[in-house]
């Protein structure tokens, strides 16, 4: 399976490098011309205003919602935000998801974190899923087909009950960064899901 | 499972997500708002920006901390601010302001001649500039969690730039060829930690993100320092101090994405108006230098 990696800013080499690792071929993707050929995309983490600035300057945005209307998208953290209706503020969305999200809704660098998710559809779901959220966001509205994944484990904070992972069919969104671990059990969920 | 906040991996990931992308020095919030118009991935929150350093001499410290909470606050993206080398109670300060990077900066007069800050004890990351492979892994070695070659800062003359990113690529592509038992003798000759040297040889890169800064002024520029191999670029008075910001920033932003294609390069260099004007890095005396500081 050919997977692109939408590389017009960010951690995509991360992506491509997992990929490769799991034997699938990883193409970079900075034009319209590079999704030909592809058969599901992963839109990297980075900063989303730079991310999608860039794919309107470039005349992006048409060519990425028609390769969503058949082929699988994976967003992580940037990415989620890209594939969603809203980020409750005005900035250029391919509006692909039901969702709304929250941007830096953890606040700022120094909030950033780690931790571990248990995630039930992962394979060896029992073991947990280590996660990095950087100046991360939150999914804050999911709609009727989309399915919650994970959720952050509550603890006294209050912005810690809220989604962190959601999928609606063909399409899937992570708040934070399976491409910043050794642990590529996300990127193979997401090539089994681009494969059904 | 507790978050764990201020971790290497989480350091070191806000640096990522900044790869591919053009951090760019503000004086104002209006210039914040421009810059991340311009689709900046983070800003230098500054009084002067170099080029004004340069020219104002004097001893230059960190910024008014008010400036910089109204440039936080007038930006969704990342705020980064400078601290003197060694001065270790402004990154204390930063730290204090909710900064997202600090840049342990050898454009400000260094405080203290012999040693840099501890970075590992904080939880906000740092950034600090290097010449070569030895000031490379020495920054990293005391927590730096992002690295920039230095260049010469505040002159538009890109020369420098390509002296530093050249010597720690270079530097990093014999390492990779040499066998380990010359490892040892070849930190010694560095003055870097040998386990960061094990770690750099091992990963054909260094452990964390590298950025090319100092004297970068046109698309051109950038994506000349992309293609020596670098992850992303700082541009200092390069942006501001042209005739046209908003147009040369946004420029600049998408030369570093399209970095290896001529004719899209050539396409995003029209027309921009003047670049700033600079001052070429061979008519200044040595000790008016800034990139020889650092230890």
């Amino acid at each position: 399976m050919r997977v692109g990696v939408l590389a017009l800013q960010g951690d995509f080499r991360e992506h491509t490098e997992i990929l490769s690792g799991l034997g699938m071929e990883a193409v970079e993707v900075r034009t319209a011309k590079h999704l030909q050929g592809c058969d599901s995309l992963i839109i990297p983490g980075g900063e989303s205003t730079t991310i999608a600035k860039l794919a309107d300057a470039f005349e992006l945005m048409g060519p990425l919602r028609e390769f969503g209307d058949r082929h699988p998208i994976w967003g992580t953290c940037a990415g989620a935000i890209l594939l969603s209706q809203g980020a409750q503020r005005e900035q250029p969305l391919l509006g692909l998801m039901d969702i709304t999200v929250q941007r830096n809704a953890f606040g700022r660098q120094v909030d950033s974190f780690e931790t571990e998710l248990q995630v039930s559809e992962l394979e060896v779901p029992e073991k947990p899923f280590r996660a990095v959220f950087i100046r991360a966001p939150l999914i804050s509205r999911v709609g009727e087909n989309v399915e919650v994944i994970c959720r952050l484990p509550t603890n006294r904070e209050s912005t810690d009950d809220g989604i962190v992972a959601a999928r609606q069919g063909k399409f899937l969104a992570t708040c934070f960064h399976p491409e910043l671990t050794e642990d590529p059990r996300f990127h193979q969920y997401f090539i089994q899901m681009a494969q059904e | 499972m507790e978050k764990q906040a201020g971790t290497l991996t989480v350091k070191k990931g806000l640096a990522q997500m900044l790869k591919g992308g053009v951090i760019m020095d503000v004086v104002t919030p209006e210039h914040a708002v421009i810059a991340e118009g311009a689709g900046a991935v983070a800003v230098m929150a500054l009084e002067r920006v170099p080029a004004d350093i340069r020219k104002d001499g004097g001893v230059a410290r960190m910024s008014d901390p008010a400036l910089i909470l109204e440039i936080m606050s007038a930006v969704t993206i990342p705020v980064m601010a400078k601290c003197r080398i060694g001065h270790f109670v402004e990154a204390q300060i930063l730290e204090s302001l909710g900064v997202d990077y600090i840049d342990e900066s050898e454009v400000l007069s260094p405080a203290d001649d012999a040693h840099h800050i501890d970075k590992h004890i904080f939880e906000v990351p740092f950034v600090c500039g290097c010449r070569d492979l030895g000031e490379a892994l020495r920054r990293i070695g005391e927590g730096a969690a992002m690295i920039r070659t230095k260049g010469e800062a505040g002159t538009g003359d890109v020369i420098e730039a390509v002296r530093h990113a050249r010597s720690v690529l270079g530097e990093i592509r014999r390492l990779r060829e040499m066998p380990d038992e010359e490892l040892m003798a070849y930190a010694k000759h560095l003055g870097a930690p040998v386990d960061l040297v094990r770690e750099t040889k091992e990963l054909g890169k260094l452990p964390v993100v590298n950025f090319a800064a100092g004297g970068l002024a046109t698309p051109a520029d950038a994506a000349l320092m992309m293609q020596l191999g670098v992850d992303g670029v700082f541009v200092g008075s390069g942006i501001f101090k042209s005739g046209d910001p908003p147009l040369r920033g946004k420029a600049i932003v998408e030369a570093v994405t399209h970095y290896n294609d001529p004719e899209m390069l050539a396409e995003i260099s029209k027309g921009l108006g003047d670049p700033m004007v600079g001052i070429g890095v061979s008519s200044i005396p040595e000790e008016e230098r800034l990139a020889v500081r650092g230890w």
